[in-house]
């Protein structure tokens, strides 16, 4: 027992955790922004797909990495607009609108990374992302390392969530969010327009969706596959209703999550307990299924209608 | 000139044809962009895209094998929809199906004559199993079920390929595929050196018991009108949790079905790469069909179609298999779309001068 212990807590579990947190932390907070705003986005699975597919491609062909991102926020808007469209323009239903949302970007991300790679028999791959030290920080033992040796994106996703807290807690556009999300006729008779504070909070989430997925071509994998989000998504849905759709609260849900994927990884690697290793891979999707406690803005999955009331 | 949605009254009902025709349509001519971006001829592509798969009398027969698990998960989530039972689990539903049906089939104690429709049985029960859950999670918890029967895809997916992994790995080969089922396990074959095996048979006539099922008896009518006004049947006094888990368990044993299909009458074992999706196929099937029944059977061949003809599709003009993807989806939206007709009417305004 004590050397399970000792194998696991180092300080590179900890520095792991961080690292497989980060993807959940963008796209859970670009799924919170949508939520708040009424509008459940399922597309977020296809396009954390689409992101990694096009954020490679273009990272692949112009060596920026930068650019990659740009292009993996890009997509992510565009497929959110889309999903805006359906639900807020034409107020469509959210479920099925968003499973087309992920089966469109999905296909779309495969079939454009066979036309520009084809079949090769070396998988593609890119430079990835390395960890850049903050200066003095990085010096203090145990958090140094495993907060401050991180990738520049990871310190992003740091930013991300304060950011989000703010925008939606402390600012009147926040506020008009939550409100549409909450009431939208009330929003509507104060003169808020409520798609498009909809389409707004779609379109942040398509942006964070987008990165979260480029994350883990350009960190985690630095090669695209077709299994590289592999449900990713739908965990990410799972984790705001663990947060009870607060910035914070999701957050930790993304770092517990990191957490219990970090410890699989481990006792998968060191052999210790001898289990099928599927039952490590399933423990996020059980753990998310108890995410049961419901407290979802009012008006979510409800479109708008104004002469509806 | 402006225009407006108006309310229609009533939906015409050759809306059921014209609207997932239009769809369809709307969706090859999008999606034909896409094969001359991939460099081809788009009149070429197409024509090996549909013709292929009826081009001989073994083709036809193979677009129906195929059609099959199409049909189960297409009929499992129009039950499940007309509830507004959003069950997006048809995928785990149908690998629950697939084990229960190997497991029985590979029982040496069991009499021969027993073992196909033991499989059936079983298969149906696992899947309305696996289905139960989140119905339960759902009525006792709310929970949403989009979520949770998404969730349950994962983990039954683990569940099979730590089985395949585990207990049921080949000792001699290594592979990762379960033990071949019993000889006498194996779903008749229908039509003499074909494979038309007696789950297609199934899945046709199930079409129809699914239609006369929710239009005749009382249970399928409550399950329509607790979908399109749940107060208004709380009201009425229809028991709507209990005729949520009803409409779950019906659904998953459905999906279930698929499972023992393709054990039954294909693969005879189960291996990893059993569905390639059918259960999310089942979505647009049933959409595209407008959850009747009937309707799911041509929707289920015409994907069919759609996913053997992109091999050859692919192989004749270099167009990417995944274009058969990009095809689910855009009909997914663009049925969603044309659904619009369904409950609205454009008008235009002519504004006065």
């Amino acid at each position: 027992m004590e050397e399970i212990i000792s194998q696991i807590f180092q300080v590179g579990f900890f520095t792991a955790i961080i690292r497989i947190a980060t993807p959940f932390v963008f796209a859970t907070i670009g799924e919170l922004f949508a939520e708040r705003s009424g509008v459940l986005n399922l597309g977020i699975e296809g396009i954390m797909m689409f992101g990694a597919m096009t954020g490679f491609s273009t990272a692949y062909f112009t060596s920026s990495l930068w650019l990659g991102i740009l292009a993996a926020m890009l997509t992510g808007m565009l497929m959110a607009a889309l999903m805006g469209f359906l639900t807020v323009s034409l107020g469509l239903s959210q479920h099925v609108s968003g499973i087309g949302i992920t089966m469109l970007s999905t296909g779309f991300a495969f079939f454009f990374y066979r036309i520009i790679f084809g079949q090769p028999s070396t998988l593609p791959n890119i430079k990835a992302f390395t960890p850049v030290g903050i200066p003095v920080l990085k010096d203090i033992p145990w958090i140094g390392p495993v907060l401050f040796e991180q990738t520049t994106l990871t310190y992003l996703a740091f930013a991300v969530v304060p950011l989000a807290a703010f925008l939606l807690y402390k600012t009147p556009w926040g506020l008009n969010l939550r409100t549409v999300g909450e009431n939208p006729h009330a929003a509507d008779s104060a003169g808020v327009s409520v798609s498009a504070m909809r389409y707004q909070g779609l379109i942040i989430s398509g942006a964070l969706m987008g990165i979260a997925g480029a994350y883990l071509v350009m960190v985690q994998f630095n090669a695209f596959t077709f299994g590289v989000i592999s449900g990713r998504g739908w965990i990410c849905i799972a984790l705001v209703v663990f947060g009870q759709w607060g910035p914070w609260k999701s957050a930790a849900g993304a770092l517990l999550f990191a957490m219990i994927d970090a410890l699989q990884l481990r006792l998968q690697a060191s052999s210790i307990i001898d289990l099928p290793y599927q039952i490590f891979l399933m423990m996020p999707f059980v753990r998310a299924m108890m995410a049961v406690e419901m407290r979802a803005p009012a008006a979510l999955l409800i479109p708008f209608r104004k002469e509806e009331r | 000139m402006a225009f407006r949605l108006e309310l229609r009254e009533k939906t015409p009902v050759w809306f059921n044809i014209v609207l997932p025709l239009s769809a369809v349509m709307a969706t090859l001519l999008l999606c034909s962009g896409l094969v001359a971006l991939a460099g081809a001829n788009v009149f070429h592509a197409y024509s090996e895209l549909f013709l292929s798969a009826v081009s001989s009398r073994f083709n036809l027969v193979e677009t129906f094998v195929k059609a099959t698990p199409l049909i189960f998960t297409g009929l499992a989530v129009a039950v499940a929809f007309r509830a507004k039972f959003w069950n997006i689990g048809a995928e785990g539903q149908l690998l629950a199906g697939a084990m229960a049906a190997a497991y029985i089939g590979g029982i040496e104690s069991l009499p021969s004559f027993s073992l196909v429709p033991l499989m059936i049985i079983a298969s149906a029960l696992a899947g309305a199993g696996w289905a139960m859950l989140p119905a339960i999670l759902r009525t006792r918890f709310k929970v949403d079920d989009v979520v949770t029967t998404l969730l349950l895809n994962f983990i039954m997916y683990y569940v099979m390929t730590a089985l395949l992994d585990g207990p049921w790995k080949d000792p001699l080969s290594g592979y990762p595929d379960s033990p071949d089922i019993r000889m006498d396990a194996e779903f008749p074959i229908l039509l003499h050196a074909t494979r038309l095996h007696l789950g297609v048979l199934l899945s046709l006539l199930a079409a129809p018991m699914v239609w006369w099922f929710l239009r005749r008896t009382t249970l399928g009518f409550s399950i329509s009108v607790v979908g399109e006004n749940p107060s208004a049947s709380a009201y009425a006094g229809i028991p709507i949790t209990r005729i949520l888990i009803y409409t779950a368990l019906i659904s998953g044993s459905l999906a279930g079905l698929a499972g023992a299909g393709e054990v039954g009458g294909l693969h005879f074992q189960v291996m990893s790469g059993i569905s390639p999706g059918y259960g999310y196929t089942g979505i647009v099937i049933a959409m595209l069909a407008r959850l009747n029944p009937i309707g799911v059977v041509p929707a289920a061949l015409f994907f069919a179609v759609v996913v053997t003809g992109a091999e050859s599709m692919s192989r004749a003009t270099g167009v990417p298999v995944f274009l058969a993807d990009v095809i689910q989806g855009t009909a997914l939206v663009t049925m969603l779309i044309a659904q619009l007709f369904t409950t609205y009417r454009i008008r235009t305004l002519t504004t006065q001068g």
